[in-house]
């Protein structure tokens, strides 16, 4: 039997999920293996090391750089303010000295004699972890970070906007195809996950900004809305850094096009509950999709059910949905997997599967542009 | 490091050989026939670095799995090992590979003076395959606390430090050593990898900038002077090195490496680097100017030898799948839509764009989202080719002759040596370019994107094999070349067409072409372009004479004479004009467009 391996997104009503929660440089770790956290618990903290303040004082000073360590009157370490007295060069028999002031507040980090310049290392900035899922603390990477596990429901989008989020579940549409326009965001969804439907347009995400939304979770969205809501055009998909006030997720793709009815049915189960969502996307290198996750209750953890699977392979008789035009967005059932090439529209030759579509129709297409669903 | 068994090459009968790039996973396989070498077979399977595989290796095992099924030879054995030696119908005798997976190899570069050093030390990097994210220099006008803000925020896999000329200045390149310092740039794969970092610089600077980097996770490479004076570089020991790291320190920690490394018989090179050894080795030997082009999902990679030397650039975020969306938004949609000759809807396009971009292994299925990726196909190579052009340059810095006629002549060095007068040939690769259902529309696509000048023979590497072949070379160099001259390139034809502008619709130049084959001879007006079939392997004899605003290479209006060699695809005259225009009126051009592909048949005539 003729297979072919296609990638797809997760949709999950139950699993085992860790998370690594990593610092960017070594600290403190603030909790141990077994300590319960919730998602915003701080589970490690660092300093950042501060700003650097690099500045020529041969220059200022006006003598040689091998000069430079016997002019200073402080050293490596020592801890200076703005303004304040650092250097003073010898002059001619102690006259015509000159003297340096500190441009800046922090610690006299090197003396160089060699391009006669200082260092200096500003205050050390702060970062916090949090655990990001609530759960359970499975491991410590002493100085660096912890991972978490918890039993989840778990669903994978396909892009996102915008960094970590948290809040309860609601929903604004109640089908799947169903637009999300401005009127279905109330004022009372402030701090909430909001679930659309199909599309979300661009009124609707300005909206929920203004209403304060945490994250907006539907289907597709138009290039040209996001392009408006970000002010430039989403050259590469590696996203997360954005901040427009709330964090999107799009789980099917770009235009109109419905969230999967079982996705969907997961959000209307879990409605009103806790759920941590983070828009990170990066499509390259390293596949990071965006994801929310929401922490189950240990009454309702049961054997995993995978309701979309990354794994599979094409054969006779399983869901797909096409994923290029024209089709795009279309389900249906894989009819037959022809074994040879086949001569598309375009001119090209491709292996290609038959595809028995949902409204009746039976359409030929490119083994490479269907996903793999479970309905 | 693994330590590779190359295989004595006279015990070469059977080789695979993968490329493992950013979307695909690209296997051939070379046999030994009739006593000389060729590419006999090929095979393909999505790359797998990423989730839920997470393991290069598994995407190479799909990849050799289907060229056994193709060629009837068992290459993979149950527990998924690459079979070696080859015994009958089983196995291979070597097993080599390259690598452009999990986003390459990335770089920081930098150096004292921008044109200068720092230029040097980004053409070794860029030779030896790496994308360079940021180039650091002490004259590019940002302050140092910005300087070492830039060197925080990015992951690089190893940086290239260069500076001052063998006995020049020691201060400037240890100020540059007191920038990345403190920095600590953090590398990709996390806090336990030391990043290598790897001096090219004045010598005698080197105990100083030794001093500096001590105490800090780095490990630190001391090598010969990327420029030990102004007039001359010396980037060899510097590629060298960086294709040493990138073994030992950036693949040993891509997912599945190790197991990939361990089962090729040669060191894994980066895909643009074989590439580049590949182009040097054949410009070198037929003695041409030459231009080689692979544009790819991520990225899109330029490399020319201009009389001899050697250069190469990686436009990061150019490429047809992940980059398309960025090809859109620099080039802008005007651009790229006007190379379209039918009614696309902008909005339902941009949708297109994207969902390509988050769902980049789909493939166009209608000829109008042919047209469309031929279109931005266009618009990539083209941006790409303007930055080759701009970073392909003489020697900054360096004194120039002078002649009383340069009197007026503000030169100081640093022009394009990209010249597409004297530019022999083209060699396009990368799925869109190779795997184009009409070659016909190959050659537009070159020459709308590389507008050639005079005459320019082109050519596309028929499945994308010159990395295959680059890294073959360093194993096998005459296995490589056989395959090269016999499998690897497919000539598609010439492109004649001189530089200049004139009225549209008045006479461009005549022409008359004469071969065994072919005996023709007319007029081009401005505007116009002709396609002459002539034939794979026959060559024709061409004489020119432009109008008194055209030049094919002899100067204004002068006749010029030269040899012309066919393809799948003929002779292509171009009498649009060089620089090319297209009207801004809407009508006109689409027009033009439509007169162009009609004449070079480039979609079948129902579009």
């Amino acid at each position: 039997m003729a297979h072919a391996y296609t990638p797809g997104l997760r949709v999950s009503r139950c699993v085992r999920h860790r998370t690594r929660r990593m610092l960017p440089i070594p600290g403190d770790v603030l909790v141990s293996v077994g300590d319960r956290v919730h998602a915003k618990d701080v589970v490690a903290r660092t300093f950042l090391p501060g700003d650097v303040i690099p500045f020529s004082l041969s220059n200022k000073l006006g003598v040689a750089s091998t000069e430079v360590p016997h002019c200073m009157l402080k050293e490596q370490g020592d801890m200076i303010h703005k303004d304040e007295l650092i250097a003073r060069s010898p002059g001619i028999f102690g006259l015509f000295q000159k003297e340096a002031l500190s441009p800046g507040e922090g610690t006299v980090e090197t003396i160089s004699q060699v391009t006669g310049q200082v260092i200096l290392r500003g205050e050390p900035r702060p970062i916090e972890v949090l655990a990001y899922l609530s759960g359970e603390v499975v491991e410590v990477i002493p100085e660096q970070g912890v991972d978490i596990e918890a039993d989840v429901a778990m669903v994978q989008g396909i892009l996102g906007i915008g960094g970590e989020a948290f809040g309860v579940i609601d929903l604004a549409c109640d089908s799947p195809d169903v637009t999300l326009t401005p009127d279905l965001i109330r004022d009372d969804m402030w701090g909430h996950i909001v679930i659309g439907g199909a599309r979300m347009t661009g009124e609707a995400v300005q909206r929920a900004i203004d209403v304060g939304v945490a994250a907006v979770i539907s289907g597709g969205m138009d290039d040209q809305d996001l392009k408006e809501i970000l002010g430039k055009d989403l050259g590469v998909a590696i996203t997360g850094s954005e901040e427009i006030g709330t964090s999107l997720v799009i789980t099917e793709g770009f235009g109109d096009i419905a969230m999967a009815a079982r996705t969907f049915e997961l959000f209307q189960e879990f409605a009103g509950r806790e759920s941590a969502v983070n828009g990170a996307t990066q499509i390259r290198a390293g596949v990071m999709r965006p994801e929310i996750l929401i922490p189950l209750h240990p009454d309702e953890v049961t054997t995993g059910e995978e309701l979309s699977g990354e794994h599979g392979v094409l054969e006779p008789g399983v869901r797909v949905r096409m994923i290029r035009d024209p089709y795009f967005g279309l389900l249906g059932e894989v009819a037959e997997l022809p074994p040879e090439l086949t001569v598309l529209d375009s001119g090209s030759k491709a292996r290609v599967l038959i595809v028995n579509v949902d409204d009746g129709r039976q359409i030929t297409v490119p083994r490479a542009n269907v996903e793999l669903i479970e309905e | 490091m693994t330590e590779h068994s190359v295989p004595n090459p006279d015990d070469l009968n059977v080789i695979l050989a993968t490329d493992c790039g950013s979307t695909t996973t690209k296997a051939i396989l070379i046999q030994k026939v009739d006593g000389h070498y060729r590419q006999t077979h090929r095979g393909e399977a999505p790359t797998t670095v990423e989730e839920p595989a997470a393991d290069v290796t598994v995407g190479v095992q799909n990849a050799a799995t289907e060229v056994g099924e193709l060629s009837g030879r068992k290459l993979v054995d149950e527990s998924g090992n690459i079979i070696r030696p080859a015994e009958g119908m089983t196995g291979c005798d070597a097993y080599i590979s390259t690598s452009s997976a999990g986003g390459g190899l990335q770089m920081m570069v930098a150096g004292v003076v921008r044109n200068m050093s720092a230029a040097s030390a980004k053409r070794a990097a860029l030779g030896a395959g790496a994308i360079v994210m940021e180039t650091i220099a002490s004259n590019d006008k940002r302050r140092p606390h910005e300087q070492i803000q830039r060197i925080r925020e990015l992951r690089p896999d190893m940086v290239l430090l260069a500076g001052g000329t063998d006995g020049g200045t020691v201060k400037h390149v240890v100020k540059l050593a007191e920038l990345i310092a403190p920095a600590r740039p953090q590398p990709r794969f996390g806090g336990a990898y030391k990043l290598p970092v790897i001096y090219a610089g004045n010598p005698d600077a080197a105990d100083a900038v030794r001093e500096t980097f001590a105490g800090e996770n780095i490990e630190l490479a001391v090598i010969p002077n990327v420029r030990p004076v102004l007039e001359h570089e010396n980037l060899g020991p510097a590629r060298d090195r960086i294709h040493d790291l990138f073994l030992e320190h950036v693949m040993a920690h891509a997912p599945g490496y190790p197991r990939l490394i361990d089962w090729a018989d040669a060191p894994i090179m980066p895909t643009p680097g074989a590439v580049g050894n590949i182009l040097q080795t054949i410009a070198e030997r037929q003695n041409i100017n030459a231009v080689g082009v692979d544009i790819g999902g991520a990225t899109t990679d330029v490399f020319s030898v201009f009389n001899g030397e050697f250069n190469r650039t990686v436009s990061a975020n150019l490429g047809m799948s992940y980059s398309i969306s960025n090809v859109c938004a620099e080039a802008g949609m005007d651009n790229v839509l006007r190379w379209v000759h039918i009614d696309m809807n902008e909005r339902e396009l941009r949708n297109r764009v994207k969902n390509k971009m988050i769902r980049p292994t789909t493939i166009p299925q209608t000829k109008e989202a042919l047209i469309f990726e031929q279109a931005v196909a266009r618009e990539a190579l083209r941006l790409a080719y303007q930055q080759h052009k701009e970073f392909a340059t003489t020697l900054q810095g360096v004194q120039q002759q002078r002649t009383v006629g340069d009197t007026f002549s503000q030169s100081t060095g640093g022009e394009t040596i990209v010249d597409n007068m004297i530019l022999d040939l083209i060699v396009g690769s990368g799925g869109v370019l190779s795997h184009a259902p009409r070659m016909e529309q190959t050659v537009a696509m070159m020459i709308d994107a590389f507008e050639p000048e005079g005459i320019t023979a082109l050519a596309k590497d028929s499945i994308f094999m010159m990395p295959h072949l680059g890294v073959l070379a360093s194993v096998h160099p005459q296995a490589a070349l056989e395959v090269f001259e016999k499998d690897c390139l497919i000539y598609l034809g010439t492109c004649v067409a001189p530089r200049g502008h004139g009225k549209w619709e008045k006479p461009c130049f005549r022409y008359q072409i004469k071969g065994p084959q072919i005996q023709e001879e007319g007029q081009l007006n401005v505007g116009e372009m002709k396609l002459i079939p002539l034939g794979v392997d026959q060559t024709a004899e061409i004489t020119l004479d432009p109008e008194r605003g055209f030049d094919f290479g002899d100067g204004l209006g002068n006749p010029v004479k030269g040899t012309v060699r066919g393809g799948t695809v003929g002779v292509v005259l171009d009498a649009r004009g060089r620089p090319l225009v297209i009207s801004e009126d809407e009508s006109m051009r689409r027009q033009q467009t439509d007169d162009w592909v009609s004449e070079l048949n480039v979609y079948d005539t129902s579009f």
